[in-house]
């Protein structure tokens, strides 16, 4: 019981959007897609929903195949703001949960629970254009979790909130994967993916590049982050062997290494030259992962 | 609530809310008010109003009293003066508003009256063709005594031909039933044309504010975009009969409330008083078909726009098409049963106007609306079909430009590869 998608392939024409993309999401999980811009993340996105159809490949939701009678299930957050600019907070929610099936009353009640949460109860008579930018990403949220999906994708959930509302967001997110929702979202925030998704994928031109749980993909990337404060120069090491990538810092210098082992000799080579303030390895961040799979091109 | 009613009168309900809608209809309503009332509105000024006061300076000093008699059978409110001074303590007076003018009367040398008209202005028409008016009839009745005629051939000398017109297909329309029929065609057919064209760049504007907004995303990952289109043109729609009911209302209550006032004048000749049912029905017929057909064309239309400023231009070769169609129509009204009217009747986009004005002009069998009908709902099908594919695509397309190049397009975006 999943959201399967099974070779999907999207082209326009002479070009390829996605090309044969298979993933498999277990529910009741979170799963990050990771990709550049034009990496085929939001045509995913709308073939998954049924937007769009796939030139080939299948999309699956438990069991069933993905379309109008399954939409009622699905929850959507589009990347641009998705609202009637000129219609009230409260009455567009209300159309569009009425759109996915539920009563006038019900979509009533969970509206107001959730304008509580988010702290924005004043809203609900205010016209979408009066508010700002990250009010708007609240309420086009609020729009995509009003009918209570078992499915819902988040296509850059984030973008333009503040720290405190990103706070408010991830910890509605999390509660809603405790409540059983499958919740896919796309990022172009490492440190998001991170802190919330058990799987991703990262996919470029269309391909996928990287796929399973965030802990695998870390382990079996090899590499790790080397971290020296030192009161001596260190910066001899960006020659020593094992080291594939170097930063110097007004404190010391930041290597990526190829392995536990190479920090061993290191830690020998540098014993007893001086006083070391610091000396940490750490795991490989997702930006790295991300950066080296997806090519430097990327910043 | 199945999620076609719910989008319909959802669609329903915002749009008769918007104060544009609240505003333009009550400004017509009030404009129709006023129409069906103008006779008594001109009449509560004109009360007030005294008739036209001239001095008259009579050289011959026989010319008064025969002007006068004439001058009283064309327009009793004009008040005649015998002046006694000369021109120009006349002229002062007309100055001083005294007067509203000065006529002098005289003889030429054939010894026939001629005139000249002084005043402020020259610019009361209607005063000044009075005048004429009387003059010529002066005139003419003064040569007459010259060459020595009788009244009896003065009479014949003016009778008027007689011109009797017969129609001999048998059902045809007398002239009279032409006019009064024409008056109500006319009407109608400007009522067709612009909610026509009303309600349906209000359906590309809709389909382009909520595909420019992208709330478009999220309504057909929740309902099928063709059932979304379906319930928006019918909610439009319904909108469209709800202020045209209004609209007809008003002006019939109006319009009877003053009948009496206008028995015999404009509004009889021109077949208010007595409306016939059948072009009624017809009218509503023809107006429900044509605002389906180019709502369908302006929603897939609107559904090729990225953003709102650019719905215009795509819609304009398509409010050609209506304009077209009513210039004919009105050219039709003159002459409907001409064969370049009978043909393009027969073209769905002009049908709508064209065959409503025939039926409502002509006394055509009965299977030439029909057959006109038929059309209409096989083009709109096929319209449909073609706009739905149009529109499934066309929503999800973003670009700089919008064009009819964009059509493909978005149909390369709706069917599978």
């Amino acid at each position: 019981m999943a959201l399967e998608i099974e070779h999907v392939s999207k082209r326009f024409g002479k070009y390829t959007a996605v090309d044969d993309l298979s993933l498999s999401i277990p529910e009741k999980t979170i799963f990050g897609f990771l990709g550049a811009n034009g990496a085929g993340k939001t045509t995913t996105f709308r073939i998954i929903l049924g937007l769009m159809d796939a030139s080939s490949g299948n999309v699956s939701w438990n069991g069933k195949p993905v379309d109008y009678s399954t939409s009622d299930n699905i929850g959507y957050l589009p990347e641009e703001r998705g609202l009637y600019p000129k219609q009230k907070v409260k009455e567009q929610l209300i159309f569009l949960a009425r759109l996915k099936g539920m009563s006038k009353q019900e979509a009533e009640k969970e509206l107001g629970r959730w304008l509580e949460r988010f702290k924005v109860p004043d809203y609900a008579d205010k016209k979408v254009e009066e508010l700002s930018k990250g009010n708007q990403q609240k309420i086009q949220f609020i729009a995509s979790v009003l009918h209570k999906p078992s499915l819902l994708i988040l296509d850059e959930p984030f973008s333009g909130l503040d720290p405190i509302n990103v706070e408010l967001l991830k910890q509605a997110v999390l509660d809603l994967k405790e409540s059983g929702t499958t919740i896919v979202f796309s990022s172009h925030r490492m440190e998001h993916v991170e802190q919330l998704c058990e799987n991703l994928c990262i996919l470029n031109k269309g391909k996928t590049v990287l796929q399973g749980s965030l802990k695998e993909i870390k382990q079996s990337f090899g590499k790790k982050n080397l971290i020296i404060h030192a009161d001596f120069d260190v910066s001899f090491l960006k020659e020593y062997p094992g080291v594939r990538k170097s930063a110097v810092t007004p404190e010391g210098i930041q290597l990526q290494i190829e392995g536990e082992e190479v920090a061993g000799s290191i830690l020998q080579e540098i014993v007893g030259r001086g006083f070391i303030r610091k000396f940490a390895l750490e795991e490989p961040s997702l930006n790295d992962i991300f950066i080296e799979k997806v090519g430097a091109s990327y910043e | 609530m199945n999620k076609f009613w719910i989008i319909f009168f959802h669609t329903f309900l915002t749009k008769l809310k918007t104060k544009s809608f609240i505003v333009t209809t009550v400004i017509t309503l009030l404009i129709i008010v006023l129409l069906a009332n103008i006779t008594n509105i001109i009449d509560f000024f004109n009360k007030g109003e005294e008739g036209e006061k001239i001095a008259v300076i009579d050289e011959t000093g026989v010319l008064f009293d025969p002007f006068q008699n004439q001058l009283k059978a064309i327009d009793k409110d004009i008040q005649l003066k015998k002046f006694t001074g000369d021109k120009t303590k006349a002229d002062k007076q007309v100055q001083n508003g005294d007067f509203d003018g000065v006529l002098v009367l005289s003889n030429n040398q054939e010894n026939l009256p001629a005139a000249v008209y002084r005043s402020l202005t020259i610019s009361n028409t209607s005063l000044l063709s009075s005048l004429e008016n009387g003059l010529q009839q002066m005139k003419t009745q003064m040569a007459a005594t010259q060459m020595n005629l009788s009244q009896e051939q003065l009479t014949k000398l003016y009778e008027p031909v007689s011109l009797k017109k017969v129609a001999l297909e048998k059902d045809a329309k007398t002239e009279e039933e032409l006019s009064q029929a024409r008056g109500l065609v006319y009407v109608l057919l400007f009522v067709i044309y612009f909610a026509v064209i009303m309600y349906a760049n209000m359906i590309a504007v809709e389909v382009a504010t909520e595909k420019s907004s992208r709330v478009m995303e999220i309504l057909i990952s929740s309902v099928p975009p063709i059932k979304q289109m379906f319930a928006k043109i019918l909610g439009v729609g319904l909108l469209g009969l709800l202020q045209l009911a209004l609209m007809l209302g008003v002006a019939y209550f109006s319009l009877k409330q003053n009948m009496d006032s206008m028995e015999g004048g404009f509004f009889d000749v021109y077949g208010f008083g007595d409306v016939p049912v059948a072009t009624l029905v017809y009218a509503f017929v023809f107006f429900l078909l044509g605002y389906f057909l180019y709502a369908t064309l302006a929603a897939f239309l609107g559904s090729l726009v990225s953003r709102i400023e650019d719905v215009n231009q795509l819609i304009t070769p398509m409010t050609y098409l209506l304009i077209i169609g009513f210039m004919i129509a009105m050219f039709g009204l003159v002459k409907p049963d001409a064969t370049f009217i009978t043909v393009t009747s027969y073209i769905p986009f002009f049908t709508p106007m064209l065959m409503f004005m025939r039926v409502g002009m002509l006394n055509l069998p009965i299977w030439e609306p029909i057959l006109g009908i038929v059309i209409l709902l096989v083009t709109i099908i096929l319209f449909a079909i073609f706009g739905a594919k149009v529109y499934k695509g066309g929503v999800l397309l973003y670009g700089k430009s919008s064009s009819f190049k964009d059509i493909k397009k978005a149909m390369q975006l709706t069917k599978n590869e």
